[in-house]
């Protein structure tokens, strides 16, 4: 009688108990006589145990009230766009992108693309792709603990302060790093009791390293940029200019005692 | 909904267990355990895989995979004081605890492809079906990457633990 050879898919289902009875028995014996195998087999049942052992504890721990399924279920808007409208928007905002630039390209002979202005464009930018965005405006939340902090100075490089703007009633949500023409940028979203939601954009700068406050603005999205020992900032906002300007204040008075 | 807790709510220690020995530190594995199921539940009902265990593994597997993309561009490691320790566990011996913090010292050493193998069938008890439906490979390339993985921390863990503290040069050659 010829039996089927020993593989090493057998020993690695050997180790996982993952062999039916019969074939588990040739592998058995086979064992028996192989101590190079019959080694090393003892060796994956024992990795297999001891990293069982170690993450096991993981697994009792109580779950973190932030990973209640639930509440995760419930608070999802009840009637979800489909996921085109995101790609849409995303799209709509590039296209129009494309086409003030360019619009505003023909009349210049120098456009904009490092400066203050640049920064604006990519802050407006970022505003209308991920400010409307429900499921994850932002990639780290803001949630006591240092993450954030860390991946404003991973981008950054610098020790940055994420400004408070709880007094004009605006409340840190988290950040998402940005890719920019002028390198990585760090956005920062923040809502208010309203859900209005504002985008605060900050990057290196090549060119405009001091800048004083400008405005800028086009159809619904308002901002206001400026920069500062070689950092760049632009605060935007679905909302009125005056109110708006007065919140970039308050921002740029936190972000300046740091520089 | 309700079918949806039914199904997920009890995998979630378990998604918990398997971001963690990936990722090491707790708060960056609860992030991706929650980015996860917030993605489970926007869809769920668009989801075309019945095996949702394997289906949630998978969306949790690609969030760390990215994440640890991130990480190394970033160029940090996981400290070593974040990953759980066998201590935790009040039945180890001494002797116990100093060879788990071998192991994952030595896991850390392993290419992430290799640790979520391990994980995966050994912590997880995936099938190899499950675990290629995971990880979006053949089976014959999870049979393999686990011969591979299995060897490379067998081998890791032979060169004595000091060999694993120094974690340099001369373990890289094992790759």
């Amino acid at each position: 009688m010829t039996r089927k050879p020993i593989t090493e898919d057998d020993l690695q289902a050997y180790v996982d108990n993952a062999l039916s009875p019969e074939r588990r028995g040739e592998v058995a014996e086979y064992l028996l006589t192989n101590p190079e195998a019959s080694m090393r087999i003892a060796a994956y049942e024992k990795q297999s145990l001891v990293l069982r052992e170690i993450l096991d504890p993981v697994a009792r721990e109580p779950i973190p009230s932030r990973l209640n399924l639930a509440n995760i279920a419930a608070n999802r808007p009840a009637n979800t766009a489909p996921p085109f409208w995101r790609t849409a928007v995303a799209a709509a905002v590039i296209l129009a992108i494309g086409a003030t630039g360019g619009w505003t390209m023909k009349g210049l002979s120098l456009p904009a693309t490092e400066g203050v202005v640049a920064l604006a464009q990519e802050a407006s930018a970022s505003y209308g792709v991920f400010a409307p965005d429900k499921v994850r405006p932002v990639e780290i939340r803001f949630d006591g603990t240092n993450s954030l902090k860390q991946l404003a100075s991973d981008t950054l490089g610098a020790q940055t302060i994420l400004p408070d703007l709880s007094r004009s009633g605006y409340r840190l949500m988290g950040g998402r790093v940005i890719p920019t023409a002028n390198g990585p940028g760090l956005m920062l979203m923040y809502d208010n009791d309203k859900g209005s939601r504002l985008v605060m954009l900050t990057r290196r700068m090549k060119v405009d390293q001091d800048k004083p406050m400008v405005a800028s603005s086009d159809t619904s999205v308002r901002g206001w940029s400026w920069a500062n020992n070689g950092m760049g900032f632009s605060l935007v906002g679905s909302l009125p200019g005056d109110d708006l300007h007065a919140i970039a204040d308050l921002a740029k008075t936190q972000v300046a005692t740091s520089l | 909904m309700d079918d949806m807790l039914l199904q997920v709510e009890p995998i979630i220690p378990a998604l918990r267990r398997y971001a963690r020995g990936l990722l090491g530190d707790v708060e960056a594995s609860d992030d991706i355990v929650q980015d996860c199921l917030e993605r489970v539940v926007a869809n769920w009902s668009r989801r075309r895989d019945d095996n949702a265990r394997s289906w949630v593994f998978a969306i949790l597997h690609n969030l760390a995979v990215n994440r640890l993309r991130q990480k190394a561009r970033r160029g940090n490691m996981v400290p070593l004081e974040d990953m759980p320790e066998a201590s935790g566990a009040s039945e180890a011996t001494q002797e116990q605890t100093v060879y788990g913090n071998e192991v994952m010292s030595a896991i850390e050493l392993l290419p992430p492809d290799h640790r979520s193998i391990l994980l995966l069938i050994s912590v997880e008890d995936l099938s190899y079906a499950e675990a290629a439906n995971v990880l979006g490979v053949p089976v014959g390339t999870v049979m393999s990457r686990l011969s591979r993985a299995r060897e490379q921390l067998r081998v890791l863990l032979e060169s004595s633990p000091t060999g694993i503290r120094v974690g340099g040069s001369h373990l890289r050659r094992v790759k």
